[in-house]
């Protein structure tokens, strides 16, 4: 007997073609989360690049774009952050027209506490340094952190009081699944190959040029090769013998049961390190730091989710009778002064984006673009320029480290 | 959370330890002698491999001393504890 009443509707049709592997491809995407799938986005949209192949060693988008905190943001403060941020952040604003399809992008802001005189100076220099690049940023006193969003606790007497937030209106957050899959159909829809469980083992390199990649689903030749492994990038540099400057470590995340809309916005505190916003389901949504040691395990320590539990308490007492759901962790890449890599590598046609930390997915589209431009011309795009790997050798490091975002 | 054995005071919690990165990375003899390459590979590149990682750790809740560990941080499996100054042990 057929369990299936008849009346059952059909399977919904997939969203992208699943395709195998070819010989050969102009270029050959490693990595097949949401910034191999912008840039194989744009490099058939911008450039007209069809022949490209994305390997994914998993499931597609099943790394750190199924595990992210969703927040979107351009407020950071030096120019060169500034700069590819919010060229993600306007592309963000396009993009559900552009690829078609829904991504629940909700520009909802965010606020980022400060919780000392230090913090708030910074806070204040970063608002002002925004301005002057065209970000939208306020400085909000704790009352009009309060009106923003009225489940934070802002009296004096607790351990880290608020002493106000920068707030930028035009930041939110979206629906990550989505934003993969939409990149992903969109990708398919102008040819791109997508290939999933097909992990790369090895990199071809003769005369100091990327000619191909090893995999477990055997060979394939390259013109060009483009790096998008997140927190397994050095193993994959590697292959190259080319060394980055990164760590890789877990970071933390955890949702809540699903309540009743009571969080209007995203909040960040970098000094008690938590940052929350409510999921359009309905789930508190909350990361936490990285654990300190080096792990390539999708799982962090309890003690980190313990702290961030404190402190999300100490600023939404709300929260006290609220059950964690879920807890999980990714693998991050951290680089030295907690800005990307993105760029060349001294490998010919060999091209790396790394080392974007607990940070990478409000850049998806903005990376996706310039990271498409540097592999489709062999130049890198103005707007990554300054994230080239060689500024460790030149000194000009872009030190976002405490400056805007420690978290991300 | 990790179970680490300092090698004088015996297994404890992480939450005991401070993480200090690589181990034996020496400072250079000369560093004025190095070329701009060499001091930025000194400065901001460690290993980060996906498997056998010497690190040091501080036993900073405990006895306050510095050691280092062969972990495998593809498992997060503790291979050896061995104290500062010793060499790195041969894990089979």
């Amino acid at each position: 007997m057929n369990p299936l009443p008849d009346s059952l509707p059909d399977h919904p049709d997939r969203l992208w073609r699943s395709a195998e592997p070819k010989r050969s491809y102009d270029v050959v995407i490693v990595g097949g989360g949401g910034h191999g799938l912008a840039t194989a986005y744009y490099l058939a949209k911008n450039h007209g690049i069809t022949d490209v192949a994305v390997l994914e060693r998993g499931w597609l988008a099943g790394g750190n774009m199924a595990r992210n905190t969703t927040i979107i943001r351009s407020n950071y403060l030096w120019d060169e952050s500034a700069g590819i941020y919010e060229h993600a952040l306007k592309l963000w604003e396009g993009l559900e027209e552009d690829l078609g399809y829904p991504l629940l992008f909700s520009q909802r802001g965010v606020l980022n506490l400060a919780h000392s005189l230090q913090d708030v100076r910074e806070s204040v220099r970063r608002v002002n340094a925004n301005r002057l690049n065209g970000v939208d940023a306020e400085w909000l006193t704790p009352e009009q952190v309060k009106e923003v969003c009225p489940i934070v606790e802002i009296s004096p007497d607790v351990r880290y009081p608020v002493l106000g937030a920068t707030f930028q209106p035009r930041a939110g957050i979206a629906k990550h699944d989505y934003v993969a899959w939409g990149f992903a159909r969109a990708a398919a829809d102008l040819g791109v190959d997508l290939i999933e469980h097909c992990e790369v083992t090895g990199l071809d390199v003769r005369d100091g040029r990327v000619t191909g990649v090893r995999t477990t689903r055997g060979p394939i030749a390259a013109k060009k090769v483009a790096l998008a492994a997140a927190g397994h990038s050095s193993v994959v540099a590697g292959f190259a013998g080319v060394p980055l400057p990164l760590q890789s470590h877990p970071l933390q995340a955890l949702v809540s049961e699903l309540l009743e809309p009571v969080h209007p916005t995203v909040v960040m505190s970098n000094a008690v390190h938590v940052y929350v916003s409510q999921a359009h389901k309905g789930e508190l949504v909350m990361g936490a730091g990285i654990d300190t040691a080096n792990s390539y395990r999708q799982r962090g320590a309890f003690h980190i989710i313990e702290r961030q539990m404190a402190a999300a308490l100490e600023l939404f007492p709300v929260f006290a009778r609220a059950h964690v759901l879920r807890t999980w962790g990714g693998v991050v890449d951290v680089t030295p002064d907690a800005s990307p890599v993105v760029g060349l590598t001294p490998v010919e046609d060999l091209y790396v984006n790394c080392g974007w930390g607990t940070g990478g997915f409000k850049a998806t589209p903005g990376v996706g673009w310039c990271y498409a431009h540097t592999v489709a011309t062999g130049e890198p795009h103005p707007l990554n320029a300054p994230f080239s790997l060689d500024r460790f050798t030149t000194g000009r490091l872009v030190d976002e480290h405490g400056a805007a975002a420690v978290a991300h | 959370m990790l179970l680490i054995a300092c090698p004088w005071c015996g297994p404890r919690d992480e939450a005991e330890f401070h993480y200090g990165g690589q181990a034996h990375v020496a400072h250079p003899e000369d560093p004025a002698a190095l070329s701009d390459e060499e001091w930025a590979r000194y400065l901001f590149f460690r290993d980060n491999p996906k498997g056998l990682f010497a690190e040091r750790w501080s036993h900073a809740a405990g006895c306050r001393r510095w050691f280092n560990a062969v972990r495998d941080t593809a498992t997060n499996e503790i291979h050896a504890v061995y104290r500062a100054g010793e060499p790195r042990p041969v894990i089979t």
